[in-house]
């Protein structure tokens, strides 16, 4: 399980992990693209998939049965997410602070609480026009809680295939469930400021979980010592970098994917994937 | 006091360099920067500390090993995955979620709960107002109640100095953070980009605006990368009825301030100043309508 990450938004993880993804599938190589960034899943605009599997991811959140409900606390008391509150005349339900860990029915006295289940997103699986398998999750618009679609699809990874999963930007509960179990981390930066400072925090991130990471710049600069410095300085090292030209930029603004702009693209990419291989099939964050 | 949240649904489409220009042209104001998995507003704004606490967000169990019997009550209980079947039992503490539902079912009482220290949020002076951030720990997941302490601070800090705008920073995405963000602000400026994905993106997070309530404005950034893209999205918010108050071009001159790590406003061409100008002028226009 390759996972491509990034820290800072809008480096270029989809751009990596659909590239890569691509060139594996044309060298004849078993894969499977996973689209976990659920808040703004984007591959699917690039790789055009065939949806044949469509499934609801859903919660369990309590109901309060007023009739048999004696007002005696319990729940709220018990509740850490503040998602219970018991006023003089019935218990109020918070259902979007509510994490569905079931701790409200367990220690209800009168039975008065059960539970039903809330839908937070969908989980879509299908193929690409070349092949390759493809996952995507979709968060619902106003809900939280990104991480049981995260690990719903990560129990539906493929165990014949590379595994090329794109994580979400951030550094918490999204982006660690994505990362945590992969065999390599692809963290992708471009040469700012920002990227800098977020790279660092995504590599830390990964690290607390045992997984190695390897830089991909984005947006690169010919003569740029920055980025160089900085990787050799924290021990990072770069296995691709792909410069910037208004040429690119244009290219995948458009939904345009950079293997099917030349071989030598796909060449490179292929080339990553040969770097990190005997890393990523180790069959970590299988199930 | 009115709180204006800057986002973007894709990430890094300029979100930060904006809020960077408008505190430069509208300042005095309060600045929040609630990105806090990967802030970056202090890097140009360059914030003198003034002071900063740790905060606690985060409850997580703990088995005693001494205690544990290994009956495993609690791994059937557990939603989350988080108990791991290893003798003795224990608690992987990046899976738990601090429910507590191991610690009731567990009849040998050998769960205990502790608070590992999530950020550490801090408020400093600069040239254009104070600004409060938040550094996280590394591991911390529970980034929303981060950004619900954040704009607490600075909303306090408003009070304080008497200012009447707090610009918040906020993450990419739709989640928890964004919720989190977004929830109670007068206005919401989306700053999004000409490509298919911003252009996805862009119809995702109106949506959460819309689902909060919160008034959307767009500002279309790079807006000249892909002409006919800029198209399609004028005419889309044109048919949803929201307004496009902006569109900056692509310009080298922001890219390299922000290389050197400098607001854009004062360390780019005035040509490409003047659309940064004529955002700010519209988000007073709103702002100060609500006034009263």
């Amino acid at each position: 399980m390759i996972t491509v990450a990034a820290g800072k938004g809008g480096t270029g993880k989809t751009l990596v992990a659909v590239n890569l993804a691509l060139s594996l599938q044309r060298a004849g190589i078993e894969t499977l693209l996973v689209d976990a960034d659920v808040e703004e899943p984007n591959d699917h605009l690039f790789v055009k998939p065939a949806i044949s599997q469509r499934e609801e991811v859903s919660i369990s959140v309590p109901r309060i049965d007023e009739a048999l409900c004696n007002r005696c606390g319990e729940c709220s008391s018990f509740c850490a997410y503040g998602a219970l509150a018991t006023t003089h005349d019935r218990v109020l339900l918070f259902d979007d602070l509510c994490h569905g860990c079931g701790g409200c029915t367990l220690v209800c006295p009168t039975k008065a609480i059960t539970e039903e289940e809330r839908v937070i997103g969908v989980i879509e699986r299908g193929h690409t026009a070349g092949g390759a398998g493809f996952m995507q999750g979709t968060l619902e618009i106003g809900e939280p809680k990104a991480s049981p679609i995260i690990s719903a699809m990560k129990g539906r990874l493929d165990p014949g295939a590379v595994n090329v999963v794109d994580c979400g930007p951030g550094t918490g509960c999204a982006a660690m469930t994505t990362v945590q179990g992969s065999d390599i981390c692809l963290m992708v930066t471009e040469p700012t400021p920002f990227g800098l400072h977020d790279l660092l925090m995504a590599v830390k991130m990964a690290e607390v979980l045992g997984v190695p990471s390897l830089v991909v710049v984005n947006k690169d600069v010919p003569g740029d010592t920055e980025v160089r410095r900085f990787c050799a300085e924290h021990g990072l090292d770069i296995a691709l970098s792909i410069p910037f030209s208004m040429e690119t930029a244009r290219l995948t603004s458009s939904g345009m994917n950079l293997v099917d702009s030349s071989d030598e693209w796909r060449r490179l990419f292929y080339s990553l994937y040969e770097r990190i291989a005997p890393m990523a099939r180790s069959g970590g964050g299988l199930p | 006091m009115k709180q204006m949240v800057v986002l973007s649904g894709k990430g890094g489409t300029g979100k930060t360099t904006v809020t960077a220009a408008l505190a430069q042209l509208l300042k005095p104001v309060v600045l929040a920067d609630c990105d806090v998995e990967a802030p970056n507003l202090h890097l140009l704004l360059s914030p003198q500390a003034d002071k900063s606490f740790a905060l606690k967000v985060s409850r997580k169990a703990r088995i005693d090993p001494q205690l544990c019997d290994g009956c495993g009550a609690c791994a059937e209980s557990c939603r989350y995955g988080a108990i791991v079947a290893s003798d003795p039992f224990k608690v992987d503490a990046f899976s738990c979620e601090g429910c507590g539902v191991c610690g009731l079912v567990c009849p040998r009482d050998a769960v205990a709960f502790f608070e590992p220290d999530g950020a550490e949020v801090y408020t400093g002076t600069t040239p254009y107002g104070p600004m409060v951030g938040a550094e996280l720990a590394v591991g911390e997941e529970a980034s929303g109640k981060v950004v619900t302490r954040v704009r607490m601070e600075a909303q306090l800090l408003a009070v304080d100095t008497g200012l009447s705008l707090v610009i918040v920073d906020g993450s990419p995405g739709t989640g928890c953070p964004v919720i989190a963000s977004m929830s109670g602000a007068d206005l919401v400026l989306i700053v999004t980009e000409p490509s298919l994905s911003g252009l996805h993106d862009l119809g995702r997070i109106l949506q959460v605006a819309e689902h909060f309530g919160v008034t959307a404005i767009v500002c279309i950034n790079k807006s000249d990368i892909v002409p006919e893209l800029a198209r399609e999205m004028r005419e889309r918010c044109r048919a949803t009825g929201i307004e496009v108050v902006a569109e900056i071009p692509f310009s080298e001159g922001i890219v390299k301030s922000l290389r050197r790590g400098l607001p854009p406003i004062g360390n780019i061409p005035d040509d490409v100043e003047e659309p940064f100008v004529r955002l700010a002028g519209e988000i007073e226009i709103r702002i100060g309508s609500k006034v009263g």
